[in-house]
């Protein structure tokens, strides 16, 4: 065979540190190149359901978290094709059946909404995209299969079923008075108005069948979680859908993510190890006891890494707390307790790449960002099935927990502020999340360094150590 | 691994069990907190995790929510149901298997297994009918038996999950079933597995009924007979799981071997696990291939770790596990390897597409990385006599332990679940993981079982295991295996610690 007599080299990508083969012949961007091949061809997710039962919600939310792991995702949602369109809302009436210039714009919005989908996953390299449209009758659903089919695309139906007036009165006080259809209403005629709309959907809403959609792929997930219905799930990323889909809720609650209290490297200005708390990091963790005292939080769960120095603010807390592993800090490698002057004057290659490409640059034997997102992936999977969490971590990862609640793209993750002796309270809200950011006031070093304009990899140290904090 | 440390922080050296965080996602235990004044913490050095200095801040017996905390996170118990040959047993075994592999004690009650202990002879069909009283008395006392066992398991010898196989057809003995575990403090989760497709039916009778001690004096006709008359028996009183009447319980029904499942009710972390286990394992005919890289330079000299190319007759290897998979003539396979240049170039030799996996890097010898034993024994003999005596919770100063990569390589196990036929270019440790997956081997076993380099391990699942077949691919390599030696006290002398240290250059 070719390949066996033909000498393929490896070299190691400089940012990565991964092998790759000289020369090797399979095409730029192949299943070789990449890490594990979760789509092979573009995946086409379709919401299902009536007006207020969450589609929008999955959808964002869906989405939020495959491009978090790394899945090119996006969402189009056909009702925001068709405010574009319609600049002006008048009422339901838009919506009833019989409304045939209502149908014809409707139809034109599923459509374009379709098209750019297409050029999303054909032409833009988009691995998922997420439909996001009430699709409640079997025609619409067999036009967007065969749609699927003709790009070659795999379908995916999410369908959400909810039959409980208190859980859908809930979600229009949370998203459809605020909606720009209802902005110049009073909040009754907001929810008049809507409860009529839902009503002009009602008659012909055909739910996925048992036996007539038998050969679809599909989650029909009812009561806001209480049952699910799987059915022919067809590969990994499908598998990995169901699995979040089946772990979130919508239960109030919040996440409290803070670093531990500084530590004597901080001083320092060095990276990683394994330290203890500094004078003022153990304050911090008595001002943390106190806070989280006073916040009076039901149920809370507290977690740290198997870091000495999360385990000593957690400890000033006085009651119970889980190490995990994967919360430990990024591992530096050979970068490990250096300072970044000591970094600039041993590996100023390793320094300049870093500062290219944050995101992606492994450490000399040590970690990526990239590589902490892979491995954080189960706390993010445990943060959605708990309620009240306070998690005590380290710089860069939670830098990434962030980025997930916060829908923070790759670029942006390596250079989220999440300083010393600050709690960040994040309560989902709408389709979002709301954040607080409280110092507890104990001063601390800044451990933060921001992007610096040289990057390149000749660059003189200064320009490389020019936005370097502080330290002793 | 889910369980608590023993006195590893809790105040009374007490069980935890805090199921929403399985170790499998690198919890350790449940950790106090206390509010001592300089609560100093310091390092077990075993698993080089950091304890809370534990008892010292406790005046008398702890506040007593700190002791509930402990035992709120119950056993579970599940609880399978079905018509036979539906694959209740082969999915229990399965479960039990996967869920001891990370690290959740499970134990298995086959309650024909206590039949067939009760009554010595099987006769016919005929002891299944309904109306005979007497081995319907029989039936009940198994059942009863079995879950009396299941109490002592999950209530004395801190097993965190019972899985209870049998029929469980109808709705009254679920019932008795839910009470029994109410009464004890159990969640209970019920399995169904739903099927109607004859051809699956009669696969399942040949593959494990007709080689079952029911039937050792039967012919395959006779066996198959008399077991379709069995299935006839359950028939007319099974009360499959319904949306409406069983609405309150959770559970998982399977129905046509994973084509569609209706899950319902899933109360915790445990039960969410188990389902996403449940919904990627299939039945498909295929083969794992789980081999190591070849030979590299670091092994002719003895060290351990490093990222370092193959030697010469590892390259020779290479080119023969490329023949030898041609030969094998496999359909689709997939070839997965670690980040490692060895394992990548072993797969580069194969001409096929790979797909590189961080997670099945070689385990982490933090700061014994590129050492000999020789040298470790120098420079950490503390350290080489601890990981003697526990080699799977022995974690590396700044490294990792064997309980560690199974933590890590969970989700490769459940990706070959849902593969077909794939080889996997790993390394020693990490095969060693993979392997005491497959073939249920427990975690003191675990990192002494055999993986020479060179040598291919065919891994075909079979009735309710896995046959292995071993094809030396004929290329000579150095023996990395080092045995657990005699002596493993911390003040044994540098022979003692050495003698099983394979030959190197």
């Amino acid at each position: 065979m070719a390949a066996a007599s033909r000498a393929r080299e490896l070299t190691q990508n400089p940012l990565q540190k991964t092998w790759e083969p000289y020369d090797n012949g399979l095409p730029a961007g192949h299943s070789a190149q990449r890490g594990v091949c979760m789509t092979n061809c573009p995946t086409l997710i379709v919401m299902v359901g009536l007006p207020a039962r969450g589609k929008t919600y999955i959808s964002k939310k869906l989405t939020r978290y495959l491009n978090w792991i790394g899945v090119p995702t996006k969402e189009f949602n056909v009702g925001q094709y068709r405010r574009d369109l319609v600049k002006k809302y008048k009422s339901f009436e838009f919506f009833l059946p019989d409304n045939e210039e209502g149908l014809k714009i409707r139809k034109r919005c599923a459509l374009a909404a379709l098209n750019d989908v297409r050029q999303y996953l054909s032409e833009e390299n988009g691995h998922v995209a997420v439909f996001d449209a009430t699709n409640t009758t079997r025609e619409r659903r067999e036009t967007i299969y065969k749609f699927g089919e003709e790009n070659g695309y795999k379908t995916f139906f999410v369908e959400s079923v909810c039959v409980d007036p208190e859980v859908i009165a809930a979600n229009i006080v949370q998203v459809k008075l605020g909606s720009p259809d209802y902005v110049d209403c009073s909040n009754d005629e907001a929810t008049e108005d809507f409860m009529k709309r839902i009503e002009c959907y009602k008659n012909s809403y055909e739910t996925l069948d048992e036996t007539l959609d038998k050969d679809l792929s599909y989650i029909k997930i009812m009561d806001v979680g209480r049952s699910y219905l799987v059915n022919r799930v067809m590969d990994h990323i499908q598998s990995r859908i169901v699995y979040y889909l089946m772990n979130i809720h919508v239960t109030p609650r919040s996440i409290y993510l803070c670093r531990h209290g500084e530590s004597e490297l901080n001083l320092k200005g060095r990276i990683g190890g394994d330290p203890g708390l500094s004078v003022r990091g153990k304050e911090f963790a008595k001002s943390l006891a106190q806070f989280i005292n006073e916040q009076n939080i039901k149920d809370l769960k507290v977690w740290t890494s198997q870091m000495k120095r999360t385990i000593q603010t957690a400890e000033a807390l006085g009651v119970p707390y889980e190490q995990w592993k994967v919360l430990n800090e990024i591992d530096a490698g050979v970068c490990e307790e250096m300072t970044y002057e000591e970094i600039q004057e041993n590996y100023p290659l390793e320094f300049a790449l870093r500062d290219q490409d944050k995101y992606r640059y492994r450490y000399p034997k040590g970690e990526s960002y990239e590589d902490l997102v892979q491995r954080l992936e189960p706390v993010i999977m445990e943060l959605e099935r708990q309620e009240n969490v306070l998690v005590i971590c380290h710089q860069a990862v939670m830098r990434c927990l962030l980025a997930y609640f916060l829908d923070k793209p790759a670029e942006q993750l390596p250079y989220l502020k999440c300083p010393l002796h600050t709690v960040l309270k994040l309560t989902p809200v709408a389709y979002g999340c709301k954040v607080e950011s409280i110092f507890l006031n104990v001063e601390a070093v800044n451990t933060h360094r921001d992007k610096p304009e040289n990057v390149d990899i000749s660059r003189p140290p200064e320009d490389a150590l020019v936005t370097v904090p502080a330290h002793q």
